[in-house]
């Protein structure tokens, strides 16, 4: 009998590692220094979110959303805010989608500058890092400035948003705006042709048109293979049909154009936040149905119809017609949805979560194969892995 | 597109929701209706969205499977159901959408759904070694084992969930307008 020898080390990388992007065990069959495998081992952040959300009531199951993708957690909040109105029927008021739409915009730019600088970190810059890390800074105080906290905002509520813009936001909103766009050229001479960074990124982990929509590929990745799909554009929700915007999309599909899709995806949507800001006008902030959102503080200090409406709608809930329905959002991350199944009661009966990330993430052993080992950290960079919501 | 659908797939059920399709199909010809929907130049749907399952413990076929796919071409989605019961098994899609891969791992984790001819069925949420299905409905919230690092081992070491309170799941459904149902079913179920 013909004896064949295997050559193949097994490699066991995490699930404490730097360059895994949170709690990813993977297992990497490598011939030399050549992937022949790469095994994701996820789960390590299961935390029942689903689960947990069967036994909240709906305004209760908002802040599970924060934790999911932690570093994008408004746009997570939009996908469930939208399921729940669409079984509720309810269409917000302009103010709040146009307040939705800035937000979601500003979780945007937050995700990009945390993965950009993350991805360069990765493949050995540390400067952009540090340069992010304090724009990240400026714009969570916007977070903080309209929800009190700086990421588990809990802000988008079925019906609206918590409560509006404090006074002068808009002129603050509108000044930072103005000199991003030159943080984000800085950013760009540091990196785009940096020698390393395109040495390291260039053809590596390509992934073509067909085969990035054959894996469930969303948001960044797909666009970077050169398929020119955005929900934004393509299913508008909330204020989105009203501003213009342009979809970046690359060539080849490779690390590198994935870079610079989120490059160009930032500058769009400041382009979008300078639009909204334009366009927005005062009004209601949330439906004014005090079955659904609360009534205001000051009512309930001499209505008692009001204090009623405020302990019914914070003990048991609001009750949501029976039925299902899918809705999703372009996250930063992909199209990230909610399939929300009620039973006529306060809480969802089901509520399904469907992260991109969890796409992402199953394509990396094709990504991988053939590369080196230290590449699989550029592909895992590129692809913009957070574990809170592969887990859930 | 949505009476093409009605004549070419059989799939009577279908209604058109607006923003998605919905119908429910027949698991005994999945992989025919899938290959259909996806080759066909009518339709388009090309990516698999999401695989998910509802639990419905009271009825006959327990488990609702649920499919979401995406026509990026004709800009709509379609989401199929099909009932199914706790000892049958479908057949996987892998060959059809690569990406049904991970989705279907996780129906048969979380819920016990068991899928014909996929290579690799493991449980990919919960821990190595790990027992039960937590996304069905008879599963407790807490769980069955919690886990701690046991200092004299040396070692994490898996036990029984202990409580030190009842866990408290109130019912707030009008609890003034008489006895309602709500609070009695919650004695007779201790």
């Amino acid at each position: 009998m013909k004896e064949i020898e295997v050559n193949t080390t097994t490699i066991n990388f995490g699930p404490q590692h730097p360059a895994a992007h949170g709690v990813l065990r993977l297992v990497v069959e490598l011939d030399g220094e050549v992937v022949e495998r790469a095994e994701p081992h996820i789960g390590l952040l299961h935390r029942g979110t689903e689960k947990l959300i069967e036994y909240k009531t709906y305004l209760q199951a908002v802040p599970y959303f924060d934790r999911l993708d932690y570093v994008s957690p408004m746009c997570q909040e939009h996908a469930f805010a939208l399921a729940t109105e669409n079984l509720l029927n309810i269409e917000v008021p302009q103010r709040a989608q146009y307040i939705r739409v800035i937000f979601a915009e500003i979780t945007r730019l937050l995700n990009h500058l945390l993965n950009i600088p993350a991805y360069a970190a990765d493949i050995g810059a540390v400067t952009p890092f540090l340069w992010c890390f304090e724009e990240r800074e400026k714009l969570l105080q916007f977070h903080e400035a309209v929800s009190g906290a700086r990421f588990h905002a809990a802000y988008f509520r079925p019906g609206g948003v918590h409560q509006d813009m404090p006074e002068g936001m808009e002129e603050k909103l509108n000044a930072h705006f103005e000199t991003l766009p030159k943080f984000i050229d800085d950013l760009e001479e540091l990196l785009t042709n940096n020698r390393i960074l395109r040495q390291r990124s260039v053809d590596i982990g390509v992934i073509s048109k067909q085969e990035a929509i054959e894996w469930g590929c969303t948001g960044p990745v797909l666009r970077s293979a050169g398929v020119a799909w955005d929900l934004r554009r393509s299913q508008p929700y909330d204020a989105y049909d009203k501003v213009d915007f342009e979809v970046p999309v690359g060539k080849k599909g490779d690390c590198f154009d994935r870079y610079l899709v989120r490059i160009e995806e930032m500058r769009q949507s400041i382009s979008i936040i300078q639009q909204c800001l334009n366009q927005i006008r005062s009004g209601e902030i949330s439906v004014i149905d005090n079955k659904i959102t609360p009534p205001k503080r000051s009512e309930m200090k001499h209505s008692m119809e009001s204090l009623i409406h405020h302990f019914k709608l914070f003990t048991e809930g609001y009750r949501v017609p029976e039925g299902q329905t899918y809705n999703a959002v372009e996250a930063p991350k992909g199209e990230f949805g909610v399939f929300l199944v009620s039973d006529g009661s306060s809480k969802p009966y089901r509520c399904k979560i469907r992260a991109p990330g969890f796409a992402h993430l199953q394509t990396l052993d094709f990504l991988s194969k053939g590369h080196l080992m230290a590449d699989i950290a550029a592909i895992l960079g590129s692809l913009d892995i957070v574990f809170g919501e592969i887990d859930r | 597109m949505f009476e093409d659908l009605k004549k070419i797939t059989e799939l009577s059920s279908i209604k058109d929701k607006d923003i998605f399709y919905e119908a429910s199909f027949n698991y005994e010809n999945t992989l025919k209706l899938f290959q259909e929907l996806k080759n066909n130049e009518l339709f388009n749907f090309d990516q698999l969205i999401d695989i998910t399952a509802i639990d419905y413990p009271s009825r006959k076929k327990r488990f609702e499977l649920v499919y979401i796919l995406l026509s990026m071409k004709k800009n709509k989605r379609i989401i199929l159901k099909t009932p199914i019961n706790e000892n049958d098994s479908i057949d996987s899609i892998i060959q059809i959408f690569k990406s049904s891969d991970w989705y279907e791992r996780e129906c048969y984790d979380l819920f016990g759904i068991k899928f014909n001819n996929h290579p690799d069925l493991r449980r990919i949420m919960t821990d190595y070694n790990f027992e039960g299905h937590p996304l069905r409905k008879d599963f407790p919230l807490t769980g069955h084992t919690e886990v701690r690092y046991n200092d004299l081992e040396k070692k994490v070491v898996y036990e029984p969930v202990k409580l030190t309170q009842e866990y408290r799941d109130f019912d707030y459904t009008s609890p003034w307008e008489g006895m309602p149902k709500g609070i009695d079913d919650h004695n007779e179920q201790d």
